[in-house]
Protein backbone atom coordinates (compact mmCIF):
# COMPACT_ATOMS: atom_id res chain seq x y z
CA UNK A 1 0.00 0.00 0.00
CA UNK A 2 1.94 2.60 -1.04
CA UNK A 3 1.12 6.15 -3.04
CA UNK A 4 2.44 6.71 -6.74
CA UNK A 5 5.67 8.83 -7.79
CA UNK A 6 3.40 11.36 -9.56
CA UNK A 7 0.93 11.37 -6.42
CA UNK A 8 3.25 11.54 -3.42
CA UNK A 9 5.03 15.35 -4.51
CA UNK A 10 1.52 16.49 -5.20
CA UNK A 11 0.50 15.72 -1.71
CA UNK A 12 3.78 17.35 0.10
CA UNK A 13 3.30 19.98 -1.68
CA UNK A 14 -0.51 20.53 -0.94
CA UNK A 15 0.81 19.68 2.50
CA UNK A 16 3.82 22.22 2.92
CA UNK A 17 0.96 24.78 1.25
CA UNK A 18 -1.58 23.87 3.77
CA UNK A 19 1.12 24.52 6.23
CA UNK A 20 2.96 28.06 5.43
CA UNK A 21 0.42 29.58 3.45
CA UNK A 22 -3.41 28.53 4.52
CA UNK A 23 -4.46 32.26 3.74
CA UNK A 24 -4.02 30.90 -0.06
CA UNK A 25 -7.27 28.16 0.99
CA UNK A 26 -9.44 30.92 2.41
CA UNK A 27 -11.66 31.03 -0.67
CA UNK A 28 -12.56 27.37 -1.32
CA UNK A 29 -12.73 27.17 2.80
CA UNK A 30 -14.97 30.45 3.02
CA UNK A 31 -18.40 28.65 2.16
CA UNK A 32 -17.51 25.82 4.88
CA UNK A 33 -16.85 28.59 7.48
CA UNK A 34 -20.36 30.56 9.54
CA UNK A 35 -21.24 33.61 7.95
CA UNK A 36 -19.24 36.73 9.00
CA UNK A 37 -16.70 34.03 10.90
CA UNK A 38 -13.01 33.52 10.87
CA UNK A 39 -12.56 31.20 7.80
CA UNK A 40 -8.37 30.77 8.76
CA UNK A 41 -7.08 29.50 12.19
CA UNK A 42 -4.82 32.26 12.89
CA UNK A 43 -4.68 32.17 17.09
CA UNK A 44 -2.05 30.08 16.37
CA UNK A 45 0.54 29.17 13.25
CA UNK A 46 -0.69 26.20 11.83
CA UNK A 47 3.70 25.45 11.50
CA UNK A 48 3.88 26.05 15.01
CA UNK A 49 1.19 23.64 15.56
CA UNK A 50 2.18 21.10 13.18
CA UNK A 51 5.92 20.80 14.41
CA UNK A 52 4.65 20.68 18.24
CA UNK A 53 2.04 17.63 17.16
CA UNK A 54 5.22 16.35 15.76
CA UNK A 55 7.22 16.53 18.23
CA UNK A 56 5.14 15.09 20.60
CA UNK A 57 4.58 12.09 18.55
CA UNK A 58 7.75 11.82 17.85
CA UNK A 59 9.12 11.74 21.43
CA UNK A 60 6.04 9.32 22.71
CA UNK A 61 6.92 6.52 19.47
CA UNK A 62 10.78 6.89 20.04
CA UNK A 63 9.89 5.91 23.88
CA UNK A 64 7.76 3.30 22.86
CA UNK A 65 10.08 1.72 20.82
CA UNK A 66 12.67 1.49 23.23
CA UNK A 67 10.56 0.29 25.61
CA UNK A 68 8.71 -2.22 23.34
CA UNK A 69 11.65 -3.55 21.68
CA UNK A 70 13.92 -4.23 24.98
CA UNK A 71 10.47 -5.86 26.32
CA UNK A 72 10.58 -7.86 23.14
CA UNK A 73 14.44 -8.75 23.11
CA UNK A 74 13.67 -9.63 27.06
CA UNK A 75 11.07 -11.95 25.98
CA UNK A 76 12.49 -13.66 23.49
CA UNK A 77 15.85 -15.05 25.05
CA UNK A 78 15.35 -18.26 26.27
CA UNK A 79 15.63 -17.45 30.49
CA UNK A 80 12.89 -14.46 29.47
CA UNK A 81 10.17 -16.90 27.85
CA UNK A 82 8.20 -17.34 31.00
CA UNK A 83 7.65 -13.69 30.62
CA UNK A 84 6.20 -13.30 27.53
CA UNK A 85 2.18 -14.34 28.32
CA UNK A 86 2.54 -11.52 30.94
CA UNK A 87 4.39 -8.93 29.07
CA UNK A 88 1.75 -9.36 26.30
CA UNK A 89 -1.02 -8.96 28.61
CA UNK A 90 0.56 -5.76 29.63
CA UNK A 91 0.95 -4.53 25.98
CA UNK A 92 -2.66 -5.76 25.26
CA UNK A 93 -3.80 -3.64 28.81
CA UNK A 94 -2.01 -0.50 27.08
CA UNK A 95 -4.18 -0.54 23.70
CA UNK A 96 -7.30 -2.01 25.26
CA UNK A 97 -7.55 1.44 27.54
CA UNK A 98 -9.53 4.08 25.81
CA UNK A 99 -6.59 6.96 24.77
CA UNK A 100 -9.39 9.85 26.58
CA UNK A 101 -9.32 7.75 29.66
CA UNK A 102 -5.63 7.70 30.10
CA UNK A 103 -5.72 11.61 29.61
CA UNK A 104 -8.46 12.03 32.00
CA UNK A 105 -6.45 10.09 34.51
CA UNK A 106 -3.04 11.64 34.01
CA UNK A 107 -4.31 14.87 34.25
CA UNK A 108 -4.49 15.00 38.04
CA UNK A 109 -0.92 13.46 37.83
CA UNK A 110 0.98 15.49 35.35
CA UNK A 111 -1.68 18.20 35.24
CA UNK A 112 -3.05 20.14 31.72
CA UNK A 113 -0.65 20.48 29.09
CA UNK A 114 1.79 17.70 27.26
CA UNK A 115 2.60 15.26 30.22
CA UNK A 116 -0.72 13.36 29.97
CA UNK A 117 -0.98 13.32 26.19
CA UNK A 118 2.55 11.82 25.86
CA UNK A 119 1.68 8.81 28.53
CA UNK A 120 -1.68 8.26 26.59
CA UNK A 121 0.55 8.26 22.97
CA UNK A 122 3.13 6.26 24.53
CA UNK A 123 0.79 3.27 26.33
CA UNK A 124 -1.28 3.12 23.09
CA UNK A 125 1.99 2.79 20.82
CA UNK A 126 3.44 0.16 22.90
CA UNK A 127 1.54 -3.08 21.70
CA UNK A 128 2.09 -2.98 17.81
CA UNK A 129 5.65 -2.65 18.35
CA UNK A 130 5.61 -4.57 20.82
CA UNK A 131 3.95 -7.62 18.80
CA UNK A 132 5.73 -6.80 15.96
CA UNK A 133 9.38 -7.32 17.49
CA UNK A 134 8.55 -10.57 19.17
CA UNK A 135 7.24 -12.25 15.59
CA UNK A 136 10.54 -10.49 14.04
CA UNK A 137 13.07 -12.06 16.47
CA UNK A 138 11.23 -15.22 16.75
CA UNK A 139 10.89 -15.69 13.25
CA UNK A 140 15.03 -16.03 12.06
CA UNK A 141 16.07 -17.92 9.57
CA UNK A 142 16.76 -21.53 11.72
CA UNK A 143 19.89 -22.07 9.83
CA UNK A 144 22.02 -18.74 9.75
CA UNK A 145 21.30 -18.44 13.62
CA UNK A 146 22.48 -21.89 13.92
CA UNK A 147 25.77 -20.70 12.04
CA UNK A 148 25.86 -17.74 13.57
CA UNK A 149 26.23 -19.81 17.21
CA UNK A 150 28.38 -22.36 15.41
CA UNK A 151 31.34 -19.96 14.19
CA UNK A 152 31.40 -18.40 17.32
CA UNK A 153 29.33 -15.15 17.52
CA UNK A 154 28.09 -14.70 21.51
CA UNK A 155 24.95 -13.63 22.66
CA UNK A 156 25.20 -9.87 22.32
CA UNK A 157 27.20 -10.34 18.88
CA UNK A 158 24.57 -12.94 18.01
CA UNK A 159 21.77 -9.78 18.94
CA UNK A 160 23.26 -6.84 17.32
CA UNK A 161 24.80 -8.19 14.19
CA UNK A 162 22.21 -10.97 13.54
CA UNK A 163 18.86 -11.11 14.83
CA UNK A 164 18.12 -7.17 15.01
CA UNK A 165 18.94 -6.38 11.05
CA UNK A 166 16.86 -9.50 10.23
CA UNK A 167 13.96 -8.25 12.59
CA UNK A 168 14.02 -4.73 11.73
CA UNK A 169 12.02 -4.73 8.46
CA UNK A 170 9.30 -6.53 10.71
CA UNK A 171 9.49 -3.68 13.70
CA UNK A 172 9.61 -1.18 11.44
CA UNK A 173 6.01 -2.42 10.17
CA UNK A 174 4.99 -1.94 13.96
CA UNK A 175 6.80 1.38 14.21
CA UNK A 176 5.03 2.37 11.33
CA UNK A 177 1.37 1.80 12.48
CA UNK A 178 2.23 2.68 15.94
CA UNK A 179 3.10 6.43 14.58
CA UNK A 180 0.16 6.64 12.54
CA UNK A 181 -2.35 5.45 15.28
CA UNK A 182 -0.58 8.43 17.30
CA UNK A 183 -0.89 10.61 14.86
CA UNK A 184 -4.22 10.44 14.90
CA UNK A 185 -4.42 10.29 18.79
CA UNK A 186 -2.19 13.09 19.19
CA UNK A 187 -5.32 15.71 18.31
CA UNK A 188 -7.02 14.55 21.49
CA UNK A 189 -4.53 15.85 23.61
CA UNK A 190 -5.38 19.59 22.81
CA UNK A 191 -8.76 18.81 24.92
CA UNK A 192 -5.96 18.89 27.81
CA UNK A 193 -3.94 21.83 26.55
CA UNK A 194 -1.66 20.27 24.54
CA UNK A 195 -0.41 22.15 21.64
CA UNK A 196 -1.38 19.80 18.68
CA UNK A 197 -3.31 20.45 15.47
CA UNK A 198 -6.48 19.41 17.37
CA UNK A 199 -7.00 22.40 18.66
CA UNK A 200 -7.70 23.71 15.00
CA UNK A 201 -10.30 21.15 15.25
CA UNK A 202 -11.52 21.44 18.46
CA UNK A 203 -12.23 25.28 17.96
CA UNK A 204 -13.80 24.16 14.81
CA UNK A 205 -16.24 21.80 16.89
CA UNK A 206 -16.60 24.16 19.62
CA UNK A 207 -17.63 27.56 16.84
CA UNK A 208 -19.49 25.19 14.30
CA UNK A 209 -16.73 26.21 11.98
CA UNK A 210 -16.20 23.63 9.50
CA UNK A 211 -13.44 25.35 7.69
CA UNK A 212 -11.44 25.24 11.24
CA UNK A 213 -12.28 20.93 11.05
CA UNK A 214 -11.53 20.69 7.86
CA UNK A 215 -8.36 22.60 8.53
CA UNK A 216 -7.14 20.49 11.27
CA UNK A 217 -8.20 17.16 9.97
CA UNK A 218 -6.74 17.62 6.53
CA UNK A 219 -3.03 18.67 7.86
CA UNK A 220 -3.14 15.91 10.32
CA UNK A 221 -4.50 13.34 7.57
CA UNK A 222 -1.69 14.48 5.21
CA UNK A 223 1.25 14.00 7.73
CA UNK A 224 0.12 10.43 8.67
CA UNK A 225 -0.10 9.30 4.80
CA UNK A 226 3.20 10.26 4.03
CA UNK A 227 4.69 8.95 7.31
CA UNK A 228 3.16 6.22 6.55
CA UNK A 229 4.02 5.89 2.84
CA UNK A 230 7.94 6.68 3.88
CA UNK A 231 8.30 4.15 6.27
CA UNK A 232 6.40 1.79 3.61
CA UNK A 233 9.68 2.42 1.29
CA UNK A 234 12.21 2.31 4.07
CA UNK A 235 10.89 -1.37 4.53
CA UNK A 236 10.73 -2.13 1.15
CA UNK A 237 14.37 -1.44 1.09
CA UNK A 238 15.16 -2.88 3.82
CA UNK A 239 13.98 -6.08 3.20
CA UNK A 240 14.87 -6.48 -0.31
CA UNK A 241 18.23 -5.94 1.30
CA UNK A 242 18.23 -8.93 3.90
CA UNK A 243 16.89 -11.09 0.77
CA UNK A 244 12.94 -11.50 2.25
CA UNK B 1 44.94 -34.13 15.92
CA UNK B 2 41.30 -34.31 17.38
CA UNK B 3 40.96 -37.02 20.20
CA UNK B 4 37.28 -37.73 21.12
CA UNK B 5 37.49 -39.47 24.51
CA UNK B 6 34.42 -41.58 25.71
CA UNK B 7 31.84 -38.77 24.48
CA UNK B 8 28.28 -39.15 25.60
CA UNK B 9 25.21 -37.47 25.59
CA UNK B 10 21.65 -38.22 27.36
CA UNK B 11 18.93 -36.33 27.02
CA UNK B 12 16.43 -37.93 30.31
CA UNK B 13 16.46 -41.24 29.78
CA UNK B 14 17.97 -41.42 25.66
CA UNK B 15 21.31 -41.64 25.22
CA UNK B 16 21.77 -39.90 22.03
CA UNK B 17 25.82 -40.71 21.22
CA UNK B 18 26.74 -43.57 23.83
CA UNK B 19 30.87 -43.22 24.69
CA UNK B 20 31.88 -42.63 21.29
CA UNK B 21 35.85 -42.65 21.31
CA UNK B 22 38.26 -42.22 18.16
CA UNK B 23 40.89 -40.11 16.86
CA UNK B 24 40.99 -37.93 13.59
CA UNK B 25 44.33 -37.56 12.34
CA UNK B 26 45.26 -33.57 11.13
CA UNK B 27 45.13 -32.90 7.11
CA UNK B 28 42.23 -36.19 6.37
CA UNK B 29 38.71 -35.82 6.02
CA UNK B 30 36.75 -38.20 8.66
CA UNK B 31 33.12 -39.00 7.69
CA UNK B 32 30.63 -39.49 9.87
CA UNK B 33 27.65 -41.79 8.30
CA UNK B 34 24.97 -43.14 10.03
CA UNK B 35 20.83 -42.84 9.58
CA UNK B 36 18.67 -40.22 11.01
CA UNK B 37 18.47 -40.84 14.60
CA UNK B 38 21.75 -42.05 14.84
CA UNK B 39 23.66 -39.66 17.40
CA UNK B 40 25.98 -38.36 14.22
CA UNK B 41 25.44 -34.81 14.15
CA UNK B 42 25.03 -34.65 18.12
CA UNK B 43 28.22 -36.18 18.36
CA UNK B 44 29.43 -33.35 15.55
CA UNK B 45 27.82 -30.81 17.69
CA UNK B 46 29.46 -31.74 20.97
CA UNK B 47 32.76 -31.00 19.07
CA UNK B 48 32.61 -26.93 19.12
CA UNK B 49 30.40 -27.29 22.15
CA UNK B 50 26.88 -26.24 20.25
CA UNK B 51 25.16 -29.77 22.36
CA UNK B 52 27.45 -29.91 26.06
CA UNK B 53 28.92 -33.19 26.42
CA UNK B 54 26.93 -35.43 29.53
CA UNK B 55 30.39 -36.87 29.68
CA UNK B 56 33.54 -37.53 28.34
CA UNK B 57 36.00 -35.06 26.60
CA UNK B 58 37.27 -33.48 23.13
CA UNK B 59 41.01 -32.73 22.92
CA UNK B 60 42.30 -30.70 19.74
CA UNK B 61 46.01 -30.35 19.30
CA UNK B 62 45.77 -32.08 23.12
CA UNK B 63 43.89 -29.14 24.62
CA UNK B 64 40.50 -29.71 25.83
CA UNK B 65 37.72 -28.00 24.46
CA UNK B 66 36.08 -27.57 28.01
CA UNK B 67 39.30 -25.48 29.19
CA UNK B 68 37.87 -22.79 26.51
CA UNK B 69 34.70 -20.75 26.31
CA UNK B 70 32.20 -22.29 24.30
CA UNK B 71 32.36 -19.54 21.92
CA UNK B 72 36.17 -18.47 21.58
CA UNK B 73 36.35 -22.50 20.73
CA UNK B 74 33.63 -21.92 17.82
CA UNK B 75 36.27 -19.30 16.27
CA UNK B 76 38.89 -21.85 16.01
CA UNK B 77 36.63 -24.21 14.41
CA UNK B 78 35.48 -23.74 11.27
CA UNK B 79 31.72 -24.92 10.83
CA UNK B 80 29.63 -25.69 7.21
CA UNK B 81 25.79 -26.91 7.58
CA UNK B 82 22.96 -28.09 5.22
CA UNK B 83 21.33 -24.66 3.98
CA UNK B 84 24.79 -22.98 4.27
CA UNK B 85 23.44 -20.14 7.16
CA UNK B 86 24.61 -17.02 5.32
CA UNK B 87 23.73 -13.84 6.52
CA UNK B 88 21.15 -12.55 4.37
CA UNK B 89 22.20 -8.86 5.85
CA UNK B 90 25.51 -8.75 4.80
CA UNK B 91 27.50 -9.08 1.69
CA UNK B 92 29.45 -12.33 0.13
CA UNK B 93 32.88 -10.41 1.35
CA UNK B 94 31.56 -9.57 4.72
CA UNK B 95 30.53 -13.22 5.19
CA UNK B 96 33.02 -14.57 4.24
CA UNK B 97 35.08 -12.18 6.42
CA UNK B 98 32.61 -12.87 9.56
CA UNK B 99 35.01 -15.21 11.54
CA UNK B 100 38.40 -13.30 10.70
CA UNK B 101 36.30 -9.96 11.90
CA UNK B 102 35.48 -11.60 15.06
CA UNK B 103 39.32 -12.39 15.83
CA UNK B 104 40.11 -8.50 15.43
CA UNK B 105 42.44 -9.10 11.87
CA UNK B 106 43.27 -6.38 10.43
CA UNK B 107 40.81 -5.07 7.49
CA UNK B 108 43.46 -5.40 4.49
CA UNK B 109 44.22 -8.90 5.66
CA UNK B 110 40.69 -10.16 5.88
CA UNK B 111 40.08 -8.48 2.77
CA UNK B 112 42.89 -10.25 1.28
CA UNK B 113 41.71 -13.62 2.26
CA UNK B 114 38.28 -13.11 1.18
CA UNK B 115 39.39 -12.94 -2.36
CA UNK B 116 42.00 -16.00 -1.76
CA UNK B 117 39.06 -18.13 -0.97
CA UNK B 118 37.01 -16.97 -4.00
CA UNK B 119 39.66 -17.46 -5.96
CA UNK B 120 39.80 -21.04 -4.73
CA UNK B 121 36.76 -21.54 -4.90
CA UNK B 122 36.50 -20.58 -9.05
CA UNK B 123 34.45 -17.46 -8.02
CA UNK B 124 35.63 -14.28 -9.22
CA UNK B 125 36.45 -12.06 -5.75
CA UNK B 126 35.47 -8.53 -8.26
CA UNK B 127 31.99 -10.31 -9.49
CA UNK B 128 31.13 -11.45 -6.15
CA UNK B 129 32.84 -9.94 -3.24
CA UNK B 130 29.77 -7.27 -2.92
CA UNK B 131 27.30 -9.60 -3.43
CA UNK B 132 24.38 -10.43 -1.02
CA UNK B 133 23.69 -14.38 -1.00
CA UNK B 134 20.15 -14.04 -1.89
CA UNK B 135 21.62 -12.73 -5.29
CA UNK B 136 23.25 -16.42 -5.70
CA UNK B 137 22.57 -19.73 -7.25
CA UNK B 138 22.32 -22.79 -4.42
CA UNK B 139 25.55 -23.83 -5.46
CA UNK B 140 27.59 -21.13 -5.05
CA UNK B 141 25.81 -20.29 -2.05
CA UNK B 142 26.94 -23.53 -0.64
CA UNK B 143 30.60 -22.69 -2.10
CA UNK B 144 30.84 -19.28 0.42
CA UNK B 145 29.23 -21.40 3.38
CA UNK B 146 32.66 -23.52 3.34
CA UNK B 147 34.67 -20.61 2.62
CA UNK B 148 32.83 -18.70 5.54
CA UNK B 149 33.48 -21.84 7.79
CA UNK B 150 37.44 -21.82 6.62
CA UNK B 151 38.31 -18.37 6.28
CA UNK B 152 40.17 -18.53 9.94
CA UNK B 153 42.14 -21.07 9.22
CA UNK B 154 40.61 -23.52 11.60
CA UNK B 155 42.38 -26.13 13.27
CA UNK B 156 39.31 -28.31 12.57
CA UNK B 157 36.32 -28.06 9.79
CA UNK B 158 33.00 -29.72 10.99
CA UNK B 159 30.83 -30.09 8.23
CA UNK B 160 27.11 -30.98 8.87
CA UNK B 161 25.05 -32.69 5.69
CA UNK B 162 26.73 -29.24 3.90
CA UNK B 163 25.95 -30.72 0.56
CA UNK B 164 22.64 -31.78 1.38
CA UNK B 165 20.33 -28.88 -0.44
CA UNK B 166 22.38 -29.62 -3.83
CA UNK B 167 20.79 -31.09 -6.47
CA UNK B 168 23.01 -34.66 -7.80
CA UNK B 169 25.24 -32.83 -10.53
CA UNK B 170 26.48 -29.63 -8.29
CA UNK B 171 26.83 -32.22 -5.24
CA UNK B 172 29.42 -34.43 -6.99
CA UNK B 173 31.11 -30.61 -8.05
CA UNK B 174 30.92 -29.60 -4.94
CA UNK B 175 32.20 -32.64 -3.63
CA UNK B 176 35.46 -32.37 -6.16
CA UNK B 177 36.19 -29.11 -5.03
CA UNK B 178 35.76 -30.25 -1.21
CA UNK B 179 38.47 -32.85 -1.33
CA UNK B 180 40.68 -30.61 -3.89
CA UNK B 181 40.43 -28.15 -1.35
CA UNK B 182 41.57 -29.80 1.26
CA UNK B 183 43.98 -31.47 -0.13
CA UNK B 184 45.52 -28.14 -1.33
CA UNK B 185 44.87 -26.21 2.15
CA UNK B 186 45.53 -29.80 4.49
CA UNK B 187 42.25 -29.10 6.22
CA UNK B 188 41.68 -31.63 8.86
CA UNK B 189 37.42 -32.21 8.33
CA UNK B 190 34.79 -34.24 10.31
CA UNK B 191 31.91 -34.50 7.80
CA UNK B 192 28.68 -35.82 8.46
CA UNK B 193 26.36 -37.39 6.23
CA UNK B 194 23.55 -39.90 5.65
CA UNK B 195 24.97 -40.95 1.60
CA UNK B 196 27.10 -43.76 2.38
CA UNK B 197 28.53 -42.81 -1.03
CA UNK B 198 29.48 -39.52 -0.45
CA UNK B 199 31.06 -41.19 2.75
CA UNK B 200 33.17 -43.31 0.64
CA UNK B 201 33.31 -40.80 -2.35
CA UNK B 202 35.18 -37.98 0.78
CA UNK B 203 36.57 -40.33 3.60
CA UNK B 204 40.21 -41.14 4.25
CA UNK B 205 38.46 -42.70 7.49
CA UNK B 206 34.80 -43.51 7.76
CA UNK B 207 32.97 -43.93 11.03
CA UNK B 208 29.68 -45.64 11.28
CA UNK B 209 26.97 -44.58 13.54
CA UNK B 210 24.03 -46.81 14.98
CA UNK B 211 21.74 -45.95 17.88
CA UNK B 212 24.11 -43.64 19.35
CA UNK B 213 26.81 -45.93 19.03
CA UNK B 214 30.06 -45.99 16.62
CA UNK B 215 30.16 -49.75 14.91
CA UNK B 216 33.04 -49.23 12.67
CA UNK B 217 35.89 -46.89 12.28
CA UNK B 218 37.67 -47.55 9.20
CA UNK B 219 39.37 -46.59 5.66
CA UNK B 220 36.35 -46.78 3.27
CA UNK B 221 37.96 -50.45 1.53
CA UNK B 222 37.83 -51.71 5.35
CA UNK B 223 34.47 -50.94 5.20
CA UNK B 224 33.19 -51.92 2.05
CA UNK B 225 35.55 -55.42 2.09
CA UNK B 226 34.90 -56.16 5.91
CA UNK B 227 31.56 -54.32 7.65
CA UNK B 228 31.43 -55.09 11.07
CA UNK B 229 27.52 -55.77 11.52
CA UNK B 230 24.46 -56.14 9.74
CA UNK B 231 23.46 -52.18 9.90
CA UNK B 232 27.12 -51.51 8.57
CA UNK B 233 26.56 -53.80 5.10
CA UNK B 234 23.43 -52.52 4.96
CA UNK B 235 24.31 -49.16 4.59
CA UNK B 236 26.71 -50.37 2.21
CA UNK B 237 24.48 -52.07 0.14
CA UNK B 238 25.20 -55.47 -0.74
CA UNK B 239 24.70 -55.13 -4.27
CA UNK B 240 26.66 -51.99 -4.73
CA UNK B 241 29.72 -53.50 -2.73
CA UNK B 242 31.84 -54.62 -5.67
CA UNK B 243 31.22 -51.55 -7.62
CA UNK B 244 31.84 -49.52 -4.21
CA UNK B 245 35.40 -51.49 -3.88
CA UNK B 246 36.02 -50.69 -7.52
CA UNK B 247 35.39 -47.27 -7.20
CA UNK B 248 38.47 -46.83 -4.68
CA UNK B 249 41.06 -48.66 -6.40
CA UNK B 250 42.72 -46.96 -9.34
CA UNK B 251 43.04 -48.27 -12.53
CA UNK B 252 46.98 -47.33 -12.18
CA UNK B 253 47.56 -50.30 -9.84
CA UNK B 254 46.20 -53.12 -12.11
CA UNK B 255 47.42 -51.68 -15.14
CA UNK B 256 49.31 -54.29 -17.48
CA UNK B 257 51.67 -54.23 -20.68
CA UNK B 258 49.80 -54.63 -23.61
CA UNK B 259 47.25 -52.36 -26.51
CA UNK B 260 43.93 -52.28 -26.57
CA UNK B 261 41.47 -50.36 -28.69
CA UNK B 262 39.13 -47.63 -28.47
CA UNK B 263 39.22 -44.54 -25.88
CA UNK B 264 42.12 -44.50 -23.09
CA UNK B 265 41.25 -43.47 -19.55
CA UNK B 266 43.94 -41.86 -17.37
CA UNK B 267 45.86 -43.73 -14.69
CA UNK B 268 43.93 -42.60 -12.03
CA UNK B 269 40.55 -43.38 -12.83
CA UNK B 270 38.97 -45.75 -11.02
CA UNK B 271 38.52 -49.08 -11.79
CA UNK B 272 34.84 -48.71 -12.12
CA UNK B 273 35.41 -46.30 -14.47
CA UNK B 274 37.22 -48.42 -16.27
CA UNK B 275 34.86 -51.56 -16.13
CA UNK B 276 31.90 -49.30 -17.04
CA UNK B 277 34.05 -48.28 -19.96
CA UNK B 278 34.43 -52.20 -20.74
CA UNK B 279 30.77 -52.70 -20.73
CA UNK B 280 29.52 -49.73 -22.96
CA UNK B 281 31.33 -50.20 -25.58
CA UNK B 282 31.80 -54.47 -25.44
CA UNK B 283 35.54 -54.36 -25.16
CA UNK B 284 37.94 -56.75 -22.99
CA UNK B 285 40.24 -54.47 -22.32
CA UNK B 286 40.89 -50.48 -22.31
CA UNK B 287 44.13 -48.58 -22.67
CA UNK B 288 45.39 -46.64 -20.13
CA UNK B 289 47.39 -43.44 -20.49
CA UNK B 290 49.70 -41.45 -18.06
CA UNK B 291 50.13 -38.18 -18.50
CA UNK B 292 49.02 -38.39 -22.03
CA UNK B 293 51.44 -41.36 -22.79
CA UNK B 294 50.07 -44.76 -23.50
CA UNK B 295 50.72 -46.48 -20.40
CA UNK B 296 49.57 -50.13 -21.51
CA UNK B 297 45.88 -51.41 -20.21
CA UNK B 298 43.37 -52.66 -18.16
CA UNK B 299 41.66 -55.75 -18.65
CA UNK B 300 38.09 -57.20 -17.71
CA UNK B 301 39.86 -60.39 -16.50
CA UNK B 302 42.10 -57.83 -14.02
CA UNK B 303 39.08 -55.83 -12.76
CA UNK B 304 37.57 -59.21 -11.74
CA UNK B 305 40.23 -60.56 -10.19
CA UNK B 306 40.96 -57.29 -7.97
CA UNK B 307 37.42 -57.25 -7.37
CA UNK B 308 37.20 -61.11 -6.13
CA UNK B 309 40.37 -60.47 -3.83
CA UNK B 310 38.49 -58.06 -0.92
CA UNK B 311 39.21 -58.54 2.08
Amino acid sequence: MSIGWSLRPILALFLLVLVLRPEWFAPMLAPLAPEGGPVIYERASLLSLSLSHLALVAAASAAAVVVAVTLAILVTRPSGAAFRPVSRTVANMGQTFPPVAVLALAVPALGFGAGPTLVALFLYGLLPIFENAVTGLSNLPPATMEAARGIGLNRWQRLVRVELPLALPVILTGVRLSVVIAMGTATIGSTVAARTLGEVIIAGLLTNNTAYVVQGGLVVGLFAVLIYDAMVQLERRLAARVGL
Amino acid sequence: MIEIDGITKTYGAMTAVDAVSMTVETGTITVIVGTSGSGKTTLLRMINRLEEPSAGEVRINGEATHSLKPHILRRRIGYAIQGHGLFPHHTVGRNIGAVPELLNWPKDKIRARVDELLELFSMDPDAFRDRYPAELSGGQQQRVGVARALASRPDLLLMDEPFGALDPIIRTRAQEDLRRIQQRLGSTIMLVTHDMEEAIRLGDRVAVMDGGKLVQHGTPAEIIAAPATEFVADMVGDVERPLRLLSLIPAGEVVEEGTANGEALPASASLRDALSACLWTGREAVPIERDGAAAGRVTLAAIRARAEAHG
